[in-house]
């Protein structure tokens, strides 16, 4: 499995990358590999100011129903449309086509609570 | 938790496995989306071994089964296997199962894995005739190969004419070397095949001699999420599921393996229900807005009152589209009603329609 060591995560399997103020959030690898084949994505909450740990979304797939986590608080920019068509990317391509949305950091300091790719690795027991 | 004799072998296959029913399972091995077309389009193979079975022999073999199941076991002629219910004594399922005719004096009942325990002890308890029982459920293995390509592919593995063997029949002989093999052609994934009832010393072979003949046909292994996804698309039920301890065979739908032509555990109850009319039945549904019903979400009527609760529920990997099963009051329950399942808080319209959801070509 892959971890990229560019990348934030948190104990709710997210990944997220920073640059600047903007943080792209997504599943992890570990994620969709427990969840299986993903179905659909359903998030409804562009434009809302969402705090650390509340959920912006869900997952759902074939086995099972997931929430998804905000990794830190901030306002949701934008969500990736093409994961309506291609649900599956997020199996697929976890990292990249797989990005889930966008936020708008209120709280810088948030940051520094993620984890790094080695300390997701020991969480995950891998 | 109990590993069946091919724990390895799924290990080394790299299966997911998860705990069920007291057991270490594959749950899927390429994904579930993949082992479910396989099945439907050419051939898979599930191991299936945590299900129980039960030989019940001697003169007064028949009684037993005629008290204890649902369905007319007299119709069965040796070879013959028949679908059945075990009424609890109020009403409700202890499990569904299948009857097999070995002889005049002797069937093999299979079971579920969840169940085991609870049906060794009821049918003990109903066993007035002392009729022996055996549980074979540690010392046999259980392969289900399903797919159109099974006849095909597993011929050459024994001297068994398998296009021979008609739904619901099996044949006792030698496969992949293997002797008295029973050779079932059952399933749970209404995509045609057979179940192999294996001694678990020799699972391990059969299952490679399986993998082996059948690679030409793109054999996949295939896990319990599948297994689940075949079925659904069906309309048969899960126990624990779609039917319960407290749920009626008549509200299930299972009013065809209901024979009121002999007395059985439970047979003046269900007659009454049957005569004053069912509250509730289980019907198929499927979504008519984005949004994947789940075993117990509430189903409500256009106004949000409950009428009902769902079983099962998935996407339809074969269609694409969103399915489920569920009781609803009867009023509900035509085909065509409207019916809205809440789903984390809001009413997602659905409508029932006939099963099976997939009919396969």
């Amino acid at each position: 499995m892959n971890f990229p060591a560019n990348l934030k995560y948190t104990k709710e399997h997210e990944w997220v990358a920073i640059e600047g103020n903007i943080a792209t959030v997504g599943i992890t690898d570990f994620a969709q590999s427990e969840l299986g084949d993903i179905v659909f994505v359903e998030i409804e909450t562009v434009g809302q100011t969402v705090g650390r740990d509340e959920v912006f979304g869900t997952v759902e797939a074939v086995k099972t129903v997931s929430d998804l986590f905000m990794p830190i608080s901030g306002e949701i920019l934008e969500k990736n449309a093409e994961l309506d068509n291609a649900p599956e990317v997020l199996n697929s391509d976890p990292y990249t086509a797989g990005w889930m949305i966008k936020i708008k950091v209120a709280d810088a300091s948030e940051i520094d609570s993620l984890m790094s790719a080695d300390d997701y690795k020991q969480h995950i027991g891998q | 938790m109990k590993n069946t004799a091919l724990y390895q072998t799924h290990i080394d296959l790299g299966a997911k496995m998860v705990p069920f029913a007291g057991y270490n399972m594959p749950v899927s091995y390429a994904g579930i989306k993949q082992e479910h077309q396989r099945v439907r389009e050419a051939l898979g193979m599930f191991d299936v071994s945590h299900m129980g079975e039960f030989l019940i022999s001697g003169p007064n073999a028949l009684d037993l089964i005629q008290y204890i199941t649902t369905n007319d076991a007299s119709k069965l002629e040796d070879g013959k296997v028949q679908y059945s219910c075990m009424p609890n004594g109020e009403g409700g399922i202890v499990d569904d199962l299948l009857v097999y005719r070995m002889s005049e004096t002797k069937y093999l009942l299979v079971v579920n894995a969840s169940n085991m325990e609870k049906d060794w002890n009821w049918i003990k308890r109903q066993n007035r005739w002392n009729v022996d029982m055996q549980d074979l459920s540690d010392n046999l293995s259980l392969l289900a190969v399903q797919g159109p390509k099974a006849v095909e592919a597993l011929q050459a593995l024994t001297s068994v004419n398998l296009a021979d063997i008609t739904y619901y029949s099996f044949v006792t002989g030698t496969f992949a070397g293997v002797e008295d093999v029973i050779i079932s052609a059952t399933g749970y994934t209404g995509a045609g095949g057979f179940e192999l009832y294996i001694p678990n010393a020799s699972a391990t072979k059969v299952w490679n001699a399986v993998m082996q003949a059948g690679e030409a046909f793109g054999i996949l292994p295939c896990g319990l999420g599948c297994r689940d996804t075949l079925r659904l698309e069906m309309g048969f039920c899960l126990y624990g599921n779609d039917i319960d301890d407290t749920t009626s065979p008549l509200e299930a739908g299972l009013g065809w393996i209901t024979k009121f032509t002999k007395d059985f555990v439970d047979s003046d109850k269900m007659l009454k229900l049957k005569e004053a009319g069912l509250q509730r039945k289980l019907v198929g549904f499927e979504m008519l807005e984005r949004g994947i019903a789940r075993q117990h979400y509430p189903i409500c009527d256009a106004d949000g009152r409950k009428i009902g609760e769902v079983t099962s529920g998935s996407e339809s990997p074969s269609t694409g589209k969103l399915i489920g099963m569920g009781y609803v009051a009867t009023a509900f329950s035509k085909v065509d009603s409207r019916i809205f399942i809440e789903i984390r808080g809001k009413l997602i319209p659905a409508q029932v329609v006939k099963m099976p959801f997939y009919k396969p070509a």
